[in-house]
């Protein structure tokens, strides 16, 4: 027989209200957290740079034996290509789908399950926190590189506000990819070789590796129709190439289909994979 | 029609595990095809319980006990039967369901390793949208019930294993849940942090009228909060009744202690003597002669003082698994 008990419901707060102060408590945390840490974070910081000043220092020195540019580019823009690079680099680390198959594996999904929020939200909110210090620590990083490398950078007002908007864009389509990826450690626990070749796709066809108009016009064709370039390229060409108001726009238009595409395939690789949680670890 | 505050009626949960011999042959051969096993963790248990009872769940290791909690909180889909909790099926994960029950165990952190426990409740009380006013009071009023004072200013890793255990309880009902699962709460704890965290259960219940499933490996905690216990083994109930029962139906013998001007003498005839202190004697003897090997006690010994008790329930729950293992 089905029993029932009525319960009084709870006194809440407002739903919109109750998810903008669930963001930023979650965010005021992750900058409590890692403020904490701001040493260790300032030494990865460090560590993430060699990266790109190796591409800079290849591409600038390719640029100068070819008379000061390739295919039009000059070795300022990659300069500022390069530098501006490291803080969409930052801004694309998310809650990787890595971090699913740790998150299940030691139980500690357990513990977002119990929450009454989908887990998605606080990853976001704590990444989002996370990004706050990154941004912070990043200005003397990019200050520094500036007067190494002397990059060309003139955007127009359009173009900066288009970039302070594109790199959360770029944030919430890499998470969404990230996270619909990450489900994948419901059905395997051996998900990395899969992250791998989404990470390797990732660097050819982002921007990550080569600036896309260095790419042969077929590469760039493709990266035309896939997330990758919006979360990377574009962010930075925002703000170093010469958009027009048009394509920056139409940017920001993709990165907003994206980010909705990424969702919907994660909310429906959600609903499959929870019921598959084995919840073991504790 | 009763009105349970948690349903369960024929549960069961079956995992597929993967499974395969040692070897680099067996490991060649998984590649082509992975040989699974069917595991049935909970068999198809069901009960009820009702608003504001502390149940003590007990079995041993792997019995079934944190699986049937996790699929009552609804971190787990069962694979078959129906689960009741406030109303709500728990596999559902309705947001109102989340919003009244809770699930803490004891072996596991839920507060941010790296900040004050502070923090963490600020961060609840977002997560359950608590009114900051009755968050305030609900906090204050645990921290005080816990004695827990200025732990909650210290990042939780500087927190020793029972402070922590302490915060983690304030952390886990400042949304005053209605239902309580607790999975080994007292684990790993001293006597006194495991009296304290008991206390601190059944002051909980009183005030809240919270319905209480306790799965515990320390007896004391059982005896101390539960009237009605639910034994569970290879997924199967064995028992599900008054504490005080558990005994009745189990346990074979009773222990006969006697208290003897000349405590020295053989009563091997009585029955087995299992312990001698100075002139007190106890003796087990079979549950049907109790009567009998008493009142012959009396009459054939110079007795000073004789109680009966039934075993210990350590005792009895290691017995209810011998049997369950011998059958």
């Amino acid at each position: 027989m089905t029993t029932h008990v009525e319960t009084v419901p709870l006194r809440e707060a407002g739903r919109l209200r109750s998810m903008v102060d669930l963001y930023l408590t979650t965010m005021r945390l992750a900058v409590q957290q890692q403020f904490q840490y701001r040493t260790a974070n300032y030494f990865w910081m460090l560590g993430m740079v060699a990266e790109p000043v190796i591409y800079l220092v290849v591409w600038t020195t390719i640029a100068d034996q070819q008379g000061g540019s390739v295919q039009g580019l000059t070795a300022g823009y990659f300069a500022a290509y390069y530098i501006v690079w490291t803080l969409v680099r930052n801004m694309n680390i998310v809650f990787g789908a890595p971090f699913w198959e740790e998150r299940i594996r030691e139980g500690e999904l357990n513990k977002d399950l119990l929450r009454p929020v989908l887990p998605l939200h606080y990853d976001i909110a704590f990444f989002a926190g996370w990004k706050v210090v990154v941004i912070v620590l990043w200005i003397p990083l990019a200050i520094g590189l500036s007067l190494v490398f002397d990059p060309v950078l003139d955007p127009r007002l359009l173009e900066i506000a288009v970039f302070a908007v594109a790199i959360w864009g770029a944030y919430l389509l890499r998470t969404m990819f990230q996270e619909a990826l990450g489900m994948l450690c419901f059905w395997t626990t051996r998900g990395a070789a899969i992250f791998d070749l989404w990470m390797m796709t990732e660097l050819l066809l982002s921007g990550r590796l080569v600036p896309l108009p260095l790419m042969p016009d077929w590469v760039q064709e493709i990266s035309r129709f896939l997330p990758f370039q919006w979360a990377f390229f574009f962010p930075i060409e925002a703000l170093v190439g010469d958009l027009s108001n048009e394509q920056l726009l139409r940017g920001l238009g993709a990165q907003l289909l994206w980010i909705l595409i990424g969702l919907a395939i994660f909310r429906v690789a959600w609903k499959h994979a929870i019921k598959r949680y084995s919840a073991v670890g504790g | 029609m009763s009105e349970a505050a948690v349903h369960v009626d024929e549960l069961r949960k079956v995992f597929d595990v993967p499974e395969r011999e040692g070897g680099l042959r067996a490991a060649a051969k998984g590649l082509v095809r992975r040989r699974m096993r069917k595991v049935e963790a909970v068999a198809g248990v069901s009960f009820d319980i009702e608003p504001g009872e502390i149940v003590g769940f007990l079995g041993p290791n792997g019995a079934g006990k944190t699986t049937t909690l996790k699929m009552l909180s609804g971190l787990l889909y069962p694979t078959d039967g129906e689960a009741l909790v406030l109303g709500h099926v728990p596999s559902k994960r309705e947001k109102d369901f989340l919003r009244r029950i809770t699930l803490v165990m004891g072996n596991r952190n839920q507060l941010q390793w790296d900040l004050p426990a502070l923090d963490s409740f600020e961060l609840n009380r977002a997560i359950y949208r608590i009114p900051r006013e009755d968050f305030v009071r609900t906090r204050d009023e645990l921290i005080e019930l816990l004695e827990v004072g200025d732990l909650v200013r210290k990042p939780v890793r500087q927190l020793s294993l029972g402070e922590r255990m302490k915060v983690e309880i304030v952390g886990s009902l400042l949304h005053q849940p209605g239902v309580l699962f607790l999975d080994e709460p007292t684990i790993g704890l001293d006597v006194t942090m495991q009296k304290r965290i008991r206390t601190f259960v059944a002051e909980y219940n009183r005030r809240h009228g919270a319905t209480v499933l306790l799965t515990s490996h320390y007896m004391a905690d059982v005896q101390a909060l539960c009237k009605r216990v639910i034994v569970i083994h290879h997924g199967n109930i064995l028992f599900d009744g008054p504490l005080a029962g558990l005994a009745d139906q189990f346990a074979a013998y009773k222990t006969i202690n006697v208290a003897l001007e000349n405590g020295h003498v053989d009563l091997d005839r009585y029955g087995e003597v299992v312990h001698r202190d100075g002139d007190w004697v106890a003796i087990r003897v079979p549950k049907v002669e109790t009567s009998r090997v008493a009142a012959q006690l009396l009459a054939d010994q110079s007795v000073l003082d004789l109680t009966i008790e039934d075993p210990p329930i350590e005792d009895v729950i290691e017995l209810v698994f011998a049997q369950e293992r011998a059958e």
